[in-house]
């Protein structure tokens, strides 16, 4: 694919004697939306981290718009590419405006656009602009989330990776937020690539959702492709969400 | 207030200004190693335990030991400086604490800065190179300042630490809240040695609560108590400084003196001399036996006293005893010859070795001379200063009349009287000119054998002031003018336990005397 914005080639990764990945190719476009999922050591968050070179691969290659990822420092690509935490990760020494305005920093822009930006960026993930004088241990677990999105946008950035971003979130918070991150990817024209081990998030934010299994892909495809799988372990997968709708559905009484 | 308090509070200036200054640059030199080091281990696995083990063995040395040790090797390492570019240092004093103190406070410090550093969240950390930083923008920017408060743990322990270790480096010839200590130690003035154990710990504890404070503001991220106590610091070494920035670099003459009274008496009246000249003069006390002939040798100390019995065995490695004028005029001879000292001549009279008994014991045991000690050895214990039975002198008595002593215990000269007094020991290896002789009614034994060489003390002259004539002019009035019952009543005046003079008190009696 000529025209994707991400692409992975036979990327392979170990760590030790394990395998994480074991030739993964995929080609992500522009605009896109896509969702790995999968269960616990699948390999999916290490697949994220190829992308931005948090895990440096052993073969194979990654290309973003086209040009091999190691050719550039890591740092400077890293400075391109936004990226959510699954633990967040802010830096509990700085406040949430300097925690926001960090990669423009580094890359040198200059003050007044900073401090704009932090307060463009705090409005767009509908933070209060009195947060930004704050430490992070005096927000709750969602608004530190809405911290981490921000900080990860504020450098303009065409791809954007999560990490599980609203796991530790509860349930009201996090459809809040999934659907805000989904409406700013339509926005901001982002390519997002989010990890996630919950299929019915996977199913409401994602495009594409590719399903990782012990390091390769074992389905790819728009959620609707997925639901018509015959493979056993997508069919699982698809199946537990769509089972507890129904069960939802007929013990509140909404059912048809 | 009292005499002693007043004394004491003069010398505060000087001995506080040296002790902060070798204490602030010993810490700061050791946060700019250790920082650095500290880093390297939390990086590597491999270096963390070599660095660590380093760091943990140099703390098991005791820490008088480890100044002790670099005098010698700052003297090798001179000698090569001087061999290679012509320049030697000075391996007394300054160099030898600072480096040692230095070695002593890095421990605390490399532990807990590698502990600090390798304790920042993992995801922090990740989150660091996420948003694009390179490996030194996230030590500087995230690591070091999260680990912050914790380095700042380790540098409060080192500062005290190194505060109460400075007071060691008096002995290496470094003037230090020490000086009170030892001196004091040694004069049985307790209030001195009071003074210097209060001095040092009320320093360490307010070093402790300004480093305290700054460590509260990383932990608070609280720039104002950042401020506060680090200015606070910065301000106090100044003040403390100050005194003898204004001192320093004038002296001209530096007078030594090993560690006991009469030394210090006597640097006192050179001191006193080269003063009414006009010259300035410094002071370097308690410094061990050798040392003190090596650095006037080296041209470290302008001038002191010492003995010719230990010249003779200790410098000239001589064994013989051709009696006391040729002794004298063999050392004035071979001194000059070998290392361009100059013997300016006697004082006039002897601190020789002698052995001393009670005299009711002596008589009971029917003791009188080291040939009947030696038949009475078996049941009695010799009673010693720290270094009498390593020195030849010891070894040619012990060779001459084959003691077989009981036991042989060593004490710092003043307790070793007590010790006699008290019969914990039953015969000490005392001085002659001292003091206490007399005052105890000691029976001092006769050497029939002439194993002990002769003591006349003489005045020594570095190389370096070979030529000088004002200081000789000063000093040679000396020669000849002090009597061993001057010299007694002298330094009795600083050993005794009641109305005690000062060194400078008693050297200005001491001259009266003789005018």
């Amino acid at each position: 694919m000529a025209d994707a914005k991400i692409e992975l080639l036979e990327v392979r990764k170990t760590y030790g004697g394990h395998v994480a990945l074991c030739g993964v190719s995929l080609a992500i476009a522009a605009g896109t939306f896509v969702a790995l999922v999968g269960a616990s050591g699948s390999g999916k968050t290490t697949l994220l981290k190829t992308i931005n070179g948090l895990a440096a691969i052993d073969a194979g290659q990654v290309r973003i718009d086209g040009e091999d990822a190691r050719a550039v420092p890591p740092h400077v690509l890293r400075r391109r590419i936004g990226y959510v935490f699954q633990e967040v990760g802010l830096f509990p020494h700085l406040t949430v405006a300097e925690n926001i305005a960090i990669t423009p920093k580094l890359l040198g822009w200059d003050p007044a656009r900073i401090a704009a930006r932090v307060e463009a960026l705090l409005d767009l993930v509908a933070l209060p602009r009195e947060v930004a004088g704050r430490a992070p241990a005096a927000l709750s677990g969602g608004q530190r989330q809405r911290v981490g999105v921000a900080r990860a946008l504020a450098a303009e950035p065409a791809v954007m990776l999560m990490d599980e971003p609203f796991g530790a979130l509860d349930p009201i918070t996090r459809d809040a937020l999934g659907t805000d991150v989904r409406a700013l990817h339509e926005r901001l024209g982002l390519t997002t690539v989010m990890v996630t081990h919950d299929m019915a998030e996977a199913v409401l934010l994602a495009d594409r959702i590719v399903v990782i299994d012990a390091g390769v892909v074992l389905a790819d495809g728009p959620p609707q492709a997925l639901a018509a799988s015959a493979e056993p372990k997508v069919r699982a997968l698809m199946d537990a969400p769509r089972r507890q709708a129904a069960r939802l559905a007929e013990r509140l009484g909404l059912g048809s | 207030m009292s005499p002693a308090l007043a004394a004491a509070w003069a010398l505060l200036p000087d001995y506080l200004g040296w002790h902060v200054l070798l204490s602030a640059s010993a810490l700061l030199l050791g946060v700019a190693i250790s920082l650095p080091l500290a880093v390297v281990a939390s990086r590597s696995p491999r270096l963390r335990w070599p660095v660590l083990a380093f760091a943990g063995l140099i703390q098991t040395i005791p820490s008088l030991a480890l100044l002790a040790l670099f005098y010698p090797l700052l003297l090798g390492l001179s000698a090569l400086f001087q061999g290679l570019i012509g320049h030697g240092f000075s391996a007394l004093g300054f160099l030898p604490s600072l480096l040692a103190l230095t070695l002593y406070s890095m421990l605390p410090m490399l532990r807990t800065a590698t502990t600090g550093i390798l304790g920042v969240d993992p995801a922090v950390r990740e989150a660091a190179d996420g948003v694009g930083m390179t490996p030194s923008q996230r030590l500087f920017q995230v690591e070091l300042p999260l680990a912050m408060p914790v380095i700042m743990a380790g540098v409060r322990t080192a500062a005290v630490w190194t505060i109460g270790a400075a007071t060691l480096s008096t002995p290496v010839g470094q003037t230090s809240l020490g000086n009170y200590i030892f001196a004091g130690l040694q004069t049985e003035n307790w209030v001195s040695v009071l003074f210097g154990c209060a001095a040092s710990a009320v320093l360490a504890l307010v070093v402790d609560q300004l480093l305290g404070l700054v460590e509260a503001g990383f932990a608070r991220r609280d720039g104002r108590r950042i401020g506060l106590g680090a200015g606070a610091l910065v301000l106090g070494c100044a003040l403390a400084i100050a005194p003898i920035v204004h001192l320093g670099g004038k002296a001209a003459y530096v007078v030594g003196a090993k560690n006991f009274s009469e030394q210090y008496i006597l640097a006192e009246l050179m001191a006193d001399r080269l003063e009414k000249i006009g010259a300035q003069v410094s002071r370097k006390e308690d410094l061990g036996s050798a040392v003190a002939y090596r650095a006037l040798a080296a041209g470290e100390l302008d001038v002191y006293v010492d003995y010719t019995g230990t010249l003779w065995t200790s410098v000239l490695k001589r064994q013989d005893n051709p009696g006391r004028a040729a002794v004298l005029a063999g050392l004035t001879q071979e001194l000059k010859r070998r290392d361009g000292v100059i013997v300016l001549g006697s004082l006039g009279f002897e601190n020789a070795y002698a052995f001393a008994m009670r005299t009711d014991r002596a008589q009971a045991l029917g003791v009188t001379s080291l040939a009947d000690l030696a038949r009475a050895a078996p049941s009695l214990t010799l009673g010693t200063d720290i270094e009498f039975l390593s020195r030849p002198e010891w070894k040619a008595v012990d060779a001459a009349y084959g003691f077989q002593f009981k036991a042989k215990r060593s004490f710092q000269p003043t307790f070793m009287y007590r010790a006699l007094g008290g019969g914990e020991a039953d015969v000490i290896s005392a001085f002659s000119s001292d003091g206490r002789i007399a005052a105890d009614h000691l029976t001092v034994l006769t050497d029939p054998k002439g194993a002990l060489p002769p003591y006349d003390a003489v005045i020594l002259v570095s190389p370096k002031r070979a030529g000088d004539r004002r200081l000789i002019a000063a000093l040679q009035p000396l020669v000849g003018a002090v009597d061993v019952r001057a010299m007694r009543a002298a330094n009795y005046s600083l050993d005794r336990d009641q109305g005690k003079l000062t060194p400078a008190q008693a050297a200005r009696t001491l001259e009266k005397g003789f005018r």
